[in-house]
């Protein structure tokens, strides 16, 4: 049999509960060239260095070996994270104008009342009950329903759209050792229904406008353009996936790494106003979104003495980048009073982290009142299972005994 | 007599971002002695980029820019009062007030002025103004709230734009005028001058290239002024915006190698005496300061960047505190940003240090671009408009003397890839190819290494 390659054994489920070995692997190599022809990079400065690169595409449709992943699509354009500049700019632009500056400031700031709101429900919710599991009870309803509110879209669906998410994310998930057909088609027919649902709750907020980014991209001004109609199905499906998808591994990685370091639980606890920085710290050591699977170089790019070729796949480890010794001192250490702290979790450039403010602010606040609502919290089950995902890495259960 | 290099008498001159930022290095480098900051105004240290900006739009009140200090410094503060002279055998600064403060180590952070119009009865006219510090800001901002009929900006610099820009957005009548043939291209060349001045235009600024301002008219209070080509207009404002003047006078008799040009030093800020002799114990650093660097064949540069304001003023601590072998280089690439007409400008490299300019990324057209600029086949610097995220990768080409003009393949790359003359003013430059780059990510690490020719 012969050996697996290094991606082959980062993507293993088996190695999903601590991954950080393999990357001290792969940061030896700086750039590993996979036996399929793609390209691991696992350095920070690498990483950054091709991530303000404008030579790296984010198009899939540029590899030399065609995407499975696009055939299934027939009739949705790629949404822009998958999309290069100017199409790029333009659809991020006009998404960006319901949700942050210039146009709307202050619109997650004032998101801060309602998030707080939503936390002091679903942890009233868990009075009494001896073992929760952070995930099912809080850590995933939190997102679900603040990127709900903020679209517009109502949360009873969420069993629903639940489904089409959970096949759209499969479908990204790279496992070398598998053929990825099967999966791909799924998750095409998944984010179509999805595109399709959205598309239908947008059409209704044309009519009857309300205060959601919905009713924005249906009904908005127009004076820098507008999306059209598929573009707000592309738009929205990737709103609705990335703010769920990934704000519940941030908060879950967050309390799993808090438990870890009761030291560090109780000095949060004492003072909630540390938590900002180690959100920080915690995007840098265990960032929800652990890798990008979908650089392609557009010409040769010459990386550590390496030389990419133009059209192969190019596989950036952002989670491996925040643990690179070159760049953080002691970077296995999880210290939430660390000052220098620039982190990958959010990626950087043109494609940096779109909804990184909310992000935040959910994170922060969801933390928070995590500790200050559970005392002598105990870990059952260390690790905890972890979801499929090798890309938007986190528990999928995480149970949580309190004294 | 010499303390040890973490004690002792340290005195800064000047009291804005670099001397500030200078003092909480010195400190967090663990300088125990005596720390002394002399500044000219009487105000803590402030922010200066919101003054054309925001505190001009009535957006910030001119007092509401003061700059944070990140940590206690344990300082002596002599503000409102102006150094007068250095006395280096005596190590003592001499304060206007007649005060002398004496030093082991001193950093000269003087910076610069505005310059100021050159016929003092017409500059002395009510409603003629500089802009520079946070009061001129304060007192401009006032007279434009009390809605003047129409504004002269005299010089389509950065700060002349930016004040016109400002003008416009509160819907105040502007002219602008520039001796050059369009705005900004004493700094960025022809190819982005002409887009900001196609920009200015369609923003209904009045602008005016290729004349100068002859005369301020007036009978105490400023009526208008004439322009070298016959021409005259109605104004109640005039702002010059004819750039700054190193604030360097008060060094004439010190023996240091002080001019007009600023106080020269070396790369590890200190200063130079008149005889080109490196001193050890005087230090420069900001916009006064005039400091070799190796990817601009080790031209002196002097920079009137906030963000070289900050890097030079910790390297400069570092290096009052730190014994020879530990001191470290001033490498920054040099990096300024603007805003004004929705624009926003930022730049890395020295683009004046340039005979050729491409289109890399993006289109003048849509005025969403990054210009990268080339001297003699290599990268020298980059402008972007609207679309700075991809300025790291030309910072890094910058830095690698990589060959000009770059490589195609940008995905955004849509207007034609030849390179057109950069048209900055007076190329009066050097000799030989890239023979120099820099290396490393962290300050302690940089180095510049010695490039084979290509």
């Amino acid at each position: 049999m012969a050996a697996d390659t290094l991606f082959q054994r980062i993507t293993d489920y088996a190695h999903r509960a601590d991954p950080y070995p393999l990357f001290a692997e792969l940061r030896e190599h700086r750039v590993a060239r996979q036996e399929d022809g793609s390209y691991l990079v696992g350095t920070y400065h690498e990483i950054e260095a091709l991530l303000h690169d404008p030579r790296v595409s984010s198009d899939r449709r540029n590899r030399t070996a065609p995407d499975e992943t696009e055939a299934g699509d027939a009739g949705l354009p790629p949404a822009f994270i998958g999309l290069d500049d100017p199409e790029h700019h333009r659809l991020r632009n006009l998404a960006m104008r319901s949700f942050g500056p210039p146009h709307t400031p202050g619109r997650i700031n004032a998101m801060h009342g309602e998030i707080s709101r939503i936390v002091k429900d679903l942890l009233a919710g868990l009075e009494g009950k001896k073992r929760i599991d952070i995930v099912d009870d809080f850590a995933y309803p939190l997102p679900v329903t603040v990127i709900c509110r903020l679209l517009g879209v109502p949360i009873e669906d969420e069993p629903r759209f639940r489904q089409w998410s959970d096949a759209i994310v499969t479908g990204i998930d790279p496992n070398p050792k598998e053929d990825p057909a099967e999966r791909q088609r799924a998750a095409a027919e998944a984010r179509k229904t999805m595109a399709l649902y959205l598309g239908d709750l947008a059409e209704k907020r044309r009519e009857h406008p309300s205060d959601d980014m919905l009713s924005a991209f249906a009904a908005g001004d127009d004076t820098d353009g507008r999306l059209t109609p598929l573009e707000i199905m592309a738009t929205s499906v990737l709103l609705l996936i990335a703010g769920h998808e990934t704000t519940v591994n941030l908060i879950t990685n967050g309390m799993l790494t808090l438990l870890r370091h009761p030291d560090q639980l109780a000095r949060l606890r004492s003072d909630p106003t540390l938590m900002p920085r180690a959100v920080e710290e915690l995007l840098r050591y265990e960032p929800p979104v652990q890798m990008l699977p979908q650089r392609t170089p557009l010409a040769d790019i010459e990386v550590a003495g390496v030389t990419i070729p133009k059209g192969a796949p190019l596989i950036l480890m952002l989670a491996s980048g925040n643990r690179d010794p070159e760049r953080f001192h002691d970077p296995d250490r999880f210290d939430p009073l660390r000052e220098d702290i620039q982190h990958l979790g959010f990626g950087s450039g043109i494609h940096s982290c779109f909804g990184a403010p909310l992000a935040r602010l959910e994170a922060q606040i969801a933390l928070n009142a995590l500790l200050q609502h559970l005392d002598t919290p105990r870990l059952p089950e260390d690790p905890p299972p972890y979801r499929r995902s090798p890309v938007l890495r986190g528990p999928r259960h995480l149970l949580v005994e309190r004294g | 007599m010499h303390g040890e290099p973490r004690d002792g008498r340290i005195v800064i001159v000047g009291a804005s971002l670099t001397g500030l930022r200078a003092a909480e290095k010195l400190r967090e480098e663990g300088f125990t002695g005596s720390l002394t900051l002399v500044g000219e105004e009487p105000q803590p240290p402030y922010d200066r980029p919101p003054l054309s900006k925001q505190v001009l739009l009535g957006k910030v009140p001119a007092g509401h820019t003061g700059l944070p200090q990140r940590r206690e410094l344990d300082a002596q503060w002599k503000l409102g009062v102006r150094a007068t002279g250095l006395d280096p055998i005596e190590k003592r600064v001499l304060l206007a007030d007649g005060a002398e403060v004496p030093f082991d180590r001193l950093l000269i952070a003087t910076g610069t002025r505005a310059r100021r119009w050159p016929h003092p009865a017409e500059g002395a006219l009510d409603g003629v103004f500089t802009l520079r510090t946070s009061d001129e800001a304060r007192r401009l901002a006032e007279r434009l709230d009390a809605g003047p009929r129409r504004v002269l900006v005299i010089g389509a610099g950065f700060t002349g734009s930016e004040i016109a820009s400002a003008c416009r957005e509160r819907g105040l009548a502007v002219t602008v005028a520039e001796r050059g043939p369009a705005p900004l291209v004493g700094a960025l060349g022809g190819t982005l001058g002409a887009l900001a001045a196609k920009l200015q235009r369609a923003h209904g600024v009045d602008l005016r290239c290729g004349v100068t301002v002859t005369a301020l008219e007036g009978d105490g209070r400023l009526t208008g002024a004439q322009f070298s080509d016959g021409t005259r207009i109605d104004a109640d404002i005039a702002v010059v915006a004819l750039g700054a003047v190193r604030n360097t006078e008060w060094l004439v008799e010190s023996g240091l190698a002080a001019g007009p040009r600023g106080v020269t030093c070396d790369a590890g800020c200190r200063a130079f005496d008149m005889y080109g002799i490196v001193t050890d114990d005087i230090f420069a650093a900001g916009d006064v300061a005039r400091f070799p660097h190796p990817l601009f064949e080790y031209q002196l540069l002097s920079l009137e960047h906030w963000g070289n304001a900050v890097a030079q003023a910790e390297v400069a601590a570092h290096n009052m505190v730190n014994p020879g072998p530990r001191r470290r280089p001033h490498l920054t690439v040099p990096a300024f940003w603007s805003s004004q007409f929705g624009l926003n400008i930022k730049s890395v490299g020295v683009p004046t240090f340039s005979d050729q300019v491409v289109i890399a990324q993006g289109s003048l057209k849509d005025a969403r671009l990054v210009a990268v600029y080339g001297y003699r086949g290599r990268v020298t610097a980059a402008v972007s408009v609207n679309q700075a995220r991809s300025l790291e990768y030309y910072q890094r080409l910058i830095e690698t003397a990589a060959p000009f003009p770059p490589a195609p393949g940008a995905a955004d790359q849509i207007e034609s890839p030849d390179p057109v003359p950069s048209d900055v003013p007076d190329p009066k430059l050097l000799s030989h190819g890239p023979t120099v780059a820099l290396t490393g990510h962290l300050p302690d690490r940089r180095l510049t290494v010695v490039q084979p020719a290509r």
